[in-house]
This record gives structure tokens, C-alpha cells and sequence, in this order.
């Protein structure tokens, strides 16, 4: 049972989160011009390391908040992300 | 191969069961083969089994990096079927099964198979106009998928008692169900594998996918290096991470799929209960434990546990009609890991490597073992893909024409 790091709420069971997935995708600026792969890629292919994950979590039946946060996925432990500037660093 | 038989079994047991001989060899691995496979469950040994047995190629290799059948082939439920929504779907586990179905015989090997027929409670009109387009489905492929009244479901079921949140309004009944050991599977494929030639090699994980003039060529080994310039993964769990080693991004993602068994008791349940209201599956296995699982787990992992949360909500579908069970105690809990697509249909397909072919993502790949390792071998023997598994191959997430076979899962 993961106990997860809420901005607003603080500390809180997993229950009342959704996992929502990667967070280091972001969508092409212009899909049109994409080839069918690149979309693919941005569509279907997830990061799934097996280490340090980047994801985004929503505190559904909680608070209503989106936010991130990196979680190890063989030891499930969770480090919170800060929400602005090094959260855009990582993802460039 | 040393044939098993009743005068064998008679003939050992006069010695006390101490002269039978090792099932298969330990060999070192050869610096070459023509084919290695890399993982040793099902998968893995079935293509093997089917390499040597239908291409005649026998200068094969299986790594594993533990144990055969230690990982994913020990950590699903053993349950065999073929209710799915889509042809290539239906017909992918219908061959399946046809081929369970004579395996235990092929391989001289006792892989327990056993008929138990699956029945699914339908709570809602939703739930009834689904299974029904299902039967619909199947009854195209030849395959019974039959719809039960509450009076005949009453009459198979008479133990059940009828949900006060979500009545039962009728139930889909699949009478082709079956089960089988899964430790029986892979050693029945490699006691059949090893006698024509192959060698199984334990132990010994691969680290690194070696590539010369644009197709693979060797695997780097904790055991050294392997040369091969056909190279096939048949890995469950760990798929993305393996062929990130190939410089492949695989459209999978690593879930946990949780079961979880009581302690035994006598016979209760013949066969197979699926609530589908809570997406919940439990059954009574040989040994007299209720078996149980239902859907992944809320996020991807490769922890090999799983969360609380999903236990209780299993329980709760199971005691919603069978509240007898309230007092039974859990014994084990264990989750195995699927490597899950997006439409939730296997990947059995070449790939932008030349040599380097995969047979992925079964999301619960246990009931399409032996026809996926079959076209596996077929397709690393002759190098191009069966008609069968074209529908399967990497290139339809670019295509856009995917299997979508999510929610048609019993577990989800």
C-alpha cells in the first residue's frame, strides 16, 4: 500500500488516487506533420523503466489535485517532484 | 527420450523409485547456436520444443535466468479459454487450445489438463448484451459459449445466493474451460525439448543484445558470450526491458496481475466463477484451495507483491454470491507480471532487427503458450509470419489497426 504525497492534503492512502501514467510525455506541437511511427511512439509506447518513474497522479476522492512525482517500481519508493521549474528541467 | 509408462512407473517403483533417470541435461552453454532463445518459460521452451520437433532445428539454446518456469509461467492461475471479442483473437486461442489439448500426449508428459468449464455472473442488461454478441462471436468460430437462465443456473450452481446490491440476471457458461499445471507445462516442454537436442541453459541471464552489419548476431551472457544470428525473446514481464538491450521501445507496460489461494478444503466449486461486476475470478484448484484473483493492480510495476486494496475488492465480488466462504482463510499471495499493451493482445512479430524476433505481452499469456510458441518457432524457422499471427505482428500500433480486446478479460 503506497502512501503518497499530495501537494494540498499531504500524506494520503493510495485509495483515493488515480494513476494517470507517464509524465514526461508531452503531446507533438503539430501531429500533422508527424510520420505514422512517431505517433505511435507518442501514442503507445510508455516509458516502463525499471527504476525511477516519472508519473502523474490525480488525488480523485481527495482534494481533486493533479500533480507528479517519481516512483521506483521495484521498491514503490516515492519522492515528490517540485511542480514548476525542475519539473519542466527534467522533462526537456 | 525415456518413455514414460505404466510398466515403467511399475518397474521403478519395485526399486523404490531410485533409478529413474535425470529429465534433462545441465550442459554448459556452446560458444554458438542457430537459434537462441532467451527465457525459459513456456513461451521460451515451447518454441524450442517446436523448433526441434516441427523445423528439425535442433542446435538450440533456452536461457533463463533463473529456473525453468520460475517466473511468469508460475504465477498465473492455469485457466485455459477462449472467450474473446474479436476473430483474431477467437482463432488465436481456439488453435490454442486444440493444441493443449494434445500436449500432454506429445510431450509423454502428464500436464494435468483438465476440463472445469467456466461460469460468468451477469449483474446488469449491459453485462447480458455483452456476453451475448461474445456468444455471438463465438458461435462463428465453432466455439460454446451458452447462456444460462437463473433456473439453470440454479440448477449447475444451486449453492450460490443471489447479490442484494447487483441481483444476478443471468450467466454466460463456457463449457471448454480448462486447467492445467503449469510446472508440468515447462518441464514436460523441456524434458521434450532436451531429448531432441536442445540445450537448456539455467541460470544464466542475458545483459546484452550484440548486433553486427544491421542484424542481431550474439547475447552477451553471465555466462559469456552467445553467438546466434537468429535470436527470439519470449519474455513476460520483463519484455521492454529486454529488448531495450536490442535498441527496441516495446508498446508494453509492466502490470502486476495478483492471485491469492485459502487454505484447502474439500470439494465445493466445480467450476470456474467469474462476477463480472467485480471483474473477480475464483475457483477451487486440485488441491482443494480457493483460487482467486481479479483485475491489475492500479499502477505499473515490476514489483513482484501487489497492493491490499485489490484483494479485498476480489473477496468481496466472491462473497457478494458466496458468502460461505466469509470465514475461509488466505494462504499465499503472489502477483505475476504482464507486460500489457494497449489494446491487450499479444505481440508475436518480428521487429526493426533483423534475426531478432519476440513473442510478447500475452496480458495473461499462460492460455496462448503452446500455439504462441508454435508461431514463434515458425516464424524464427522460416522467417516470415503465419497468417495466424499477422493480425499480431508490432506493426499494427502504426497502423492503427489494433486487437482491442480490453475488458473482455475475465479479470478486467
Amino acid at each position: 500500500m503506497l502512501v503518497l504525497p499530495c501537494p494540498w492534503c499531504g500524506p494520503r492512502n493510495e485509495d483515493e488516487f488515480h494513476n494517470a501514467g507517464d509524465a514526461h510525455k508531452q503531446r507533438p506541437f503539430d501531429p500533422e506533420r508527424l510520420t505514422d511511427a512517431e505517433w505511435c511512439d507518442y501514442l503507445y509506447v510508455p516509458a516502463n523503466p525499471k527504476g525511477w518513474l516519472l508519473e502523474r497522479w490525480w488525488h480523485v476522492a481527495g482534494c481533486q489535485r493533479w500533480f507528479s512525482l517519481e516512483r521506483h517500481t521495484v521498491t514503490h519508493e516515492v519522492r515528490p517532484v517540485p511542480e514548476n521549474k525542475a519539473f519542466r528541467e527534467k522533462q526537456q | 527420450m525415456h518413455r514414460y509408462s505404466l510398466s515403467r512407473l511399475i518397474r521403478n517403483a519395485l526399486s523404490g523409485h531410485t533409478q529413474w533417470p535425470q529429465v534433462w541435461r545441465t550442459p554448459d552453454p556452446k560458444p554458438a547456436y542457430d537459434v537462441v532463445i532467451i527465457g525459459g518459460g513456456g513461451h521460451g521452451l515451447g518454441a524450442a520444443y517446436y523448433l526441434a520437433s516441427e523445423h528439425g532445428i535442433t542446435n538450440v539454446a533456452v536461457l533463463e535466468k533463473s529456473w525453468i518456469g520460475s517466473g511468469n509461467t508460475a504465477r498465473n492461475t492455469m485457466t485455459i479459454r477462449d472467450n474473446y471479442l474479436h476473430a483474431p483473437s477467437v482463432r488465436l486461442h481456439r488453435e490454442s487450445m486444440k493444441l493443449w489439448r494434445g500436449l500432454g500426449r506429445a510431450l509423454n508428459f502428464n500436464i494435468m489438463l483438465h476440463e472445469r468449464g467456466m461460469i460468468t455472473f451477469l449483474q446488469s442488461d449491459a453485462q447480458v448484451a455483452h456476453a451475448t454478441r461474445m456468444a455471438a462471436t463465438m458461435a462463428v468460430f465453432g466455439s460454446p459459449y451458452i447462456l444460462l437462465s437463473l433456473r439453470e443456473l440454479r440448477r449447475r450452481v444451486p449453492h450460490y445466493v443471489d447479490s442484494v446490491r447487483m441481483p444476478v440476471q443471468a450467466a454466460i457458461y463456457h463449457p471448454k474451460v480448462a486447467m492445467a499445471r503449469h510446472d508440468a507445462l515447462a518441464w514436460g516442454l523441456a524434458r521434450a525439448a532436451d531429448a531432441r537436442g536442445v540445450d537448456i541453459i539455467q541460470n544464466c541471464e542475458v545483459t546484452g543484445i550484440v548486433q553486427e552489419n544491421g542484424r542481431v548476431a550474439a547475447v552477451e551472457t553471465t555466462r559469456g558470450l552467445i553467438r546466434a544470428n537468429k535470436i527470439g525473446m519470449a519474455v513476460a514481464g520483463h519484455g521492454s526491458v529486454v529488448a531495450r538491450m536490442a535498441g527496441i521501445k516495446l508498446p508494453v507496460e509492466t502490470w502486476p496481475l495478483q492471485a491469492f489461494v485459502s487454505t484447502p478444503m474439500k470439494p465445493v466449486l466445480n467450476e470456474i466463477f467469474v462476477v463480472a461486476a467485480y471483474f473477480n475470478y475464483f475457483m477451487q484448484s486440485d488441491k482443494g484451495e480457493l483460487v482467486a484473483g481479479g483485475v491489475t493492480d492500479p499502477y505499473p510495476s515490476y514489483a513482484q507483491r501487489g497492493t491490499p486494496a485489490i484483494v479485498e475488492d476480489v473477496v468481496s465480488g466472491m462473497l457478494d454470491v458466496f458468502p460461505m466462504f466469509a470465514r475461509v482463510k488466505l494462504m499465499r499471495q503472489w502477483a505475476g507480471m504482464l507486460d500489457i499493451t494497449y489494446d491487450n493482445s499479444p505481440i508475436i512479430s518480428q521487429t526493426s532487427l533483423p534475426g531478432f524476433t519476440i513473442d510478447v505481452a500475452g496480458s495473461g499469456g499462460w492460455k496462448t503458450t503452446p500455439i504462441a510458441a508454435r508461431m514463434h518457432a515458425d516464424l524464427i524457422a522460416r522467417g516470415r509470419p503465419d497468417p495466424l499471427i499477422v493480425p499480431f505482428g508490432l506493426h499494427r500500433f502504426a497502423t492503427g489497426r489494433l486487437i482491442r480486446e480490453g475488458g473482455v478479460d475475465a479479470s478486467r
